[in-house]
């Protein structure tokens, strides 16, 4: 039997190739054991390398790259606006937040001006995409931990947000809505009365979740007090988001660097200096009711006018005006088939999307193509955190962190 | 004025004119600037590249407290070849600033930054894997997406989109 006692993770991860075997557990060393890839609480593609020593967790190591497809490489193949359909596809749960990224930063880079109707529908998208989002880390969350009823309860709802997707969109998940410039179609006639019923119901549906969870005690056993993550750690880590709230720090880009007129909308933002999964849990449950009350807002408030920018080179002519008019035509013609150039230059834009500070950074050469595209994708630096958050804890522990954090492997490995 | 950037009369009508970050580069590391660029309201700042740890020590203790991203663009055939870029978020000041170091092919090694903040690790390692810049110092520097065994670098500009066939 090889010996196995490690000084770093490096090791750990070296050894555990090297060997693959496991230790006996009666001669006091640590063991390796794998997680994953194929972990149904992973949430995804992720191997763990956990080293335990007994049932205490003394290193745990991500092991990425699983996904990895290689978009940013493949975004710089295609036209601005074919690169839209590739952010949807980053992130499973969240592509309207991708889309909204990614759009407001290439609208940066032109200098192009979005009409107020635009902005508001596409904040009440992605309102309803975080919504949606928290839904499926709800439920899958307290299926790792055992609480089995909640997933169905959960995709009860999301079903709707769904639904409301494919009604505006046609696709229930990669919707490719958002277009640089604005949106791509004028909503059908009964999308407000159906966004409206779903808003009525939310908030009793919300506290229906919380009356099967937060007083359960066995949920507040598997939670309070697990996955410890001080506000030092966590903005050393570049956790962002949720977990970032929930370990005191009092930030979110919605509120305090707003875009896509965020600051005509009222709303709290939910922080808990609790620094656990259980304060992940109360922070992201709070989220859902104000993310509730911004999209009625967005709802009620919504103004008259167009959903696109006026620029003709930029924007696809409508249907209509193309059988009629003889610019409309060329100006088709020209975006489909050599796209439109973008100025020189660089910009960051960030937002918040349902895991945290999702920011993306285009680099232009006045071409049609991006030169680069690159995500900064919130789960990508939080899963660092991870091993901090486990370290000196149970083993069954490490399940409940994953979950807390709501990786989504897709927008790690791009 | 020792900072090209403060010279800029566009920038003195912003909030930038009077950014502690600015204002602490002029005071204590004139020389770690080798230009500045103001564009579409973000600012970028060129660093020394032998100067990017005390540049970013600089930056944090005058309130960029939060390092949002690092990552690299290939400006393969022009050089220098890599521009690795920071960005850097103020929670405080609620603003955002980044810093690039140029770097040529011959010699694309900088230091590592994980020893300011800890969260570089990641993104180091996958500037390292896709673009193939060394970060001397660096805790595990290895590939993080592509698989141990992989030959190049894919987000390299002479790395065809499809791979080698």
């Amino acid at each position: 039997m090889p010996e196995i006692i490690h000084d770093s993770i490096t090791d750990v991860i070296e050894s555990s190739e090297r060997h693959n075997s496991v230790a006996d557990a009666s001669a006091d060393q640590t063991m390796v054991l794998n997680m994953g890839p194929q972990h149904p609480s992973t949430h995804g593609v992720l191997r763990m390398l956990l080293e335990i020593d007994g049932e205490t967790v003394v290193s745990a190591a991500p092991d990425i790259g699983y996904l990895h497809t290689g978009i940013e490489k493949t975004c710089e193949a295609k036209f601005y606006q074919q690169v839209v359909p590739m952010t949807d596809r980053i992130d499973y749960l969240s592509p309207m937040s991708n889309n909204l990224c990614y759009c407001l930063a290439v609208e940066k880079l032109i200098e192009l001006e979005i009409p107020e109707r635009a902005q508001y529908l596409r904040v009440l998208l992605n309102e309803l995409t975080r919504v949606q989002s928290h839904l499926v880390w709800l439920g899958t969350h307290a299926m790792d931990i055992g609480a089995l009823t909640i997933f169905l309860y959960c995709f009860r709802e999301r079903e709707k947000i769904l639904r409301i997707f494919e009604n505006v969109s046609g696709q229930r998940m990669m919707g490719s809505y958002f277009r640089i410039g604005g949106l791509a179609l004028e909503p059908p006639l009964d999308f407000y009365d159906q966004v409206k019923e779903f808003l009525d119901q939310m908030p009793d549906r919300i506290a229906e979740y919380e009356n099967l969870l937060t007083g359960n005690p066995i949920w507040m056993n598997r939670l309070k007090g697990v996955g410890h993550l001080s506000a030092a750690d966590a903005i050393a880590l570049g956790v962002t988001g949720p977990p970032l709230r929930a370990s005191g720090v009092d930030w979110d880009l919605r509120r305090d660097m707003p875009y896509s007129s965020y600051d005509k909308f009222e709303f709290k933002v939910p922080v808990s200096d609790a620094c656990d999964v259980w304060a992940r849990y109360m922070v992201r449950m709070e989220e859902m009711y104000e993310s509730v009350k911004i999209a009625r807002q967005a709802l009620e408030g919504m103004p008259e006018g167009k959903i696109t920018a006026d620029a003709p080179k930029i924007i696809l002519p409508e249907r209509e005006k193309m059988k009629t008019e003889m610019e409309a035509l060329i100006h088709h013609f020209k975006i489909v088939t050599e796209g439109f150039a973008v100025p020189a230059g660089q910009v960051f834009q960030a937002i918040e999307s349902p895991r945290g500070e999702m920011g993306y950074y285009v680099v232009s050469d006045g071409t049609a193509k991006p030169y680069r595209v690159h995500m900064r994708n919130p789960s990508f630096a939080t899963l660092q955190a991870v091993e901090t958050m486990c370290k000196g804890r149970l083993l069954a522990d490490v399940v409940a962190v994953i979950g807390s954090i709501d990786i989504v492997l897709g927008e790690i490995d791009r | 004025m020792t900072l090209p950037v403060l010279d800029d009369a566009i920038l003195k009508e912003t909030v930038w004119a009077d950014d502690p970050a600015l204002a602490a580069f002029e005071a204590n590391l004139p020389a770690a600037i080798v230009a500045a660029k103001y564009d579409r309201a973000e600012l970028t700042l060129t660093i020394e590249r032998t100067q990017i740890i005390a540049a970013a020590k600089l930056i944090q203790s005058a309130g960029y407290n939060f390092l949002e991203d690092v990552t690299c663009v290939d400006w393969y055939p022009t050089g220098p070849r890599f521009q690795v870029t920071y960005h850097v978020l103020s929670h405080t000041l609620k603003r955002r600033l980044r810093l690039i170091v140029r770097l040529a092919e011959s010699d694309a090694t900088i230091d590592t930054i994980t020893s300011v903040w800890p969260s570089a690790n990641f993104y180091e390692r996958e500037v390292f894997d896709l673009f193939g810049v060394n970060f001397t110092a660096h805790p595990n520097m290895r590939r993080i997406m592509m698989p141990e065994e992989w030959e190049g670098h894919p987000l390299r500009k002479d790395y065809p989109v499809e791979g080698y066939r």
